[in-house]
């Protein structure tokens, strides 16, 4: 499946409108600083099985994230002539590629954004997946200076979370990523977690949020989930490990690891320098 | 930092949640309606998400840190404390309740004790509050469901419900603005979108709205 995605589409929680945007951002901000774009720009986000893309015209691409086995590098700039095909197959780890091209893929911006909402049908190239033979046009490019390559962010292993009260039980245990998780959530299975089952008030959720409903289940709630909810709320993802839950696929084992507000903005800090550092 | 009538939690690394109570209540939903536009102003802030009686403020931590978030919602709640409440619009939505519009209604009556013209005429005979918008793009929690028409969810979801399904769900109601996979039981349908896109703003209700809903003669739209 391959969308269109942007940063997202921020500013209408209030409306019900999660922001949406692409699930591994980084590797999207990355992408568009190797072919010299503002980190926002819209690209092509692929999940798990990719495409063969034909250019009409020339144009400096890259692609980024999950190795697609494709037909060019990862985490570099490409030159590609007129009629010139890139492929891209199945994920053989990870979840999903960017391809970014300079200057950005050009769709009719709604709500300020460019991202594709798959469960509203709303953004991106009409509002849904991509179908052979679609034609996406894209936006002249500045040409800017851009680095030639780069290596990835590494990443520990376990998802990091912090909790407004302990996230033990949930730390405690592995977890297995469901067939049924999408962009809006990650469904996982394991020993089942106490979901507090008393009545809870329907509140705000925050991107990254783990919520128990009753069967004990934990769901990371992701780009594309509900604005409010009603389910308790026993941990979140940090902001710094958002790009690693977007490479999680059906049957990965995840581990989750808490540490504290401190350290994830510290961590976050530490993520934005390697990503300035390219430019 | 305290303030008396709100506390805060750091729900994220990236977000505050601001909590007036813990009920729903009409005083809390009045500090949430004064508060949701002021706070959608503040620098950093990403997201407003308002429900019954809270607030989650989404930001960019790195324009932004938590304490700096909390103080401006502490001012910002002071001050907009004595701030009278903007005179409510009342949005009147058609209803074609029953039939295929509708395709619980019979159910809802049986489970209430009720004909279904007695669900229909107590249906549309209250007055509803749009508490918030939430969940999916331009859902309204509504509150002012009768208790005599209150019926539980459907033991198995739907895994589609067609837009502008309206529904009872326990003891709420609502409309569902796009089709969806959804759990409540339906009793009519409307041909009004209440999420648009293209529309200014995209949304058909807002919240603090006062709602009727109105059943269409004949049942149909």
């Amino acid at each position: 499946m391959t969308t269109v995605q942007d940063l997202g589409r921020p500013g209408y929680a209030h409306l019900g409108i999660s922001a949406s945007g692409a699930a591994d951002a980084l590797s999207l901000r990355a992408g568009n600083l190797l072919v010299g774009n503002p980190d926002g720009a819209a690209a092509l986000e692929m999940t798990l099985a990719g495409g063969t893309f034909e250019f009409e015209s020339r144009a400096i691409v890259a692609l980024t994230g999950a190795d697609f086995d494709a037909s060019i590098p990862l985490w570099t700039r490409v030159w590609v002539k007129p009629g010139e095909r890139v492929k891209c197959g199945h994920a053989r780890s990870g979840a999903r590629c960017y391809l970014c091209v300079n200057g950005g893929i050009e769709v009719p911006m709604v709500l300020g954004s460019a991202s594709t909402h798959l469960l509203t049908g709303l953004g991106g190239y009409e509002g849904r997946a991509l179908k052979r033979g679609d034609v996406l046009r894209m936006t002249a490019g500045s040409g800017a200076q851009a680095p030639r390559g780069l290596k990835p962010a590494p990443h520990s292993g376990a998802i990091r979370v912090t909790s407004p009260t302990n996230a033990e039980d949930l730390c405690r245990s592995g977890w297995e990523v469901q067939a049924d998780s999408d962009r809006m959530g990650l469904r996982l299975r394991g020993p089942a977690l106490d979901s507090h089952t008393g009545h809870m008030l329907t509140e705000g959720v925050p991107l990254g949020a783990v919520q128990v409903p009753p069967d004990g289940q934990p769901i990371i709630l992701f780009v594309e989930h509900q604005t409010t909810g009603g389910y308790p709320k026993i941990a979140n993802v940090i902001s710094a490990d958002f790009h690693a839950v977007g490479q999680l696929r059906p049957r990965d084992q995840v581990r989750f690891e808490q540490v504290s507000i401190d350290a994830a903005l510290t961590l976050l800090e530490a993520q934005e320098e390697w990503l300035h550092s390219l430019v | 930092m305290r303030v008396p009538g709100m506390r805060t939690l750091d729900a994220s690394d990236r977000s505050l949640l601001l909590v007036f109570d813990d009920r729903i209540s009409l005083a809390a939903h009045g500090d949430v309606l004064r508060l949701t536009p002021l706070l959608r102003s503040v620098r950093g802030v990403t997201n407003v998400h308002p429900a019954y009686a809270s607030i989650l403020i989404d930001f960019d931590p790195r324009a932004i840190r938590h304490g700096e978030v909390e103080r401006a919602a502490a001012e910002l709640f002071a001050q907009a404390a004595s701030a009278p409440l903007p005179e409510p619009r009342t949005v009147e939505i058609p209803v074609a309740y029953g039939g295929e519009c509708g395709p619980d209604l019979e159910q809802v009556a049986a489970l209430t004790g009720h004909t279904p013209d007695e669900v229909v005429a107590i249906h549309s005979s209250a007055e509803y509050l749009v508490y918030f918008l939430g969940f999916s793009p331009g859902f309204p929690y509504l509150g002012g469901l009768p208790e005599s028409i209150a019926a539980p969810r459907l033991e198995t979801p739907r895994r589609r419900v067609p837009a502008g399904s309206v529904a009872i769900g326990g003891r709420q109601t609502g409309v569902y603005p796009m089709a969806s996979p959804g759990g409540w039981r339906i009793i009519g349908r409307t041909a009004l979108r209440l999420f648009d896109p293209e529309a200014d703003p995209p949304v058909l209700l807002q919240m603090g709205d006062r709602v009727k809903f109105v059943p269409l003669a004949g049942g149909a739209f």
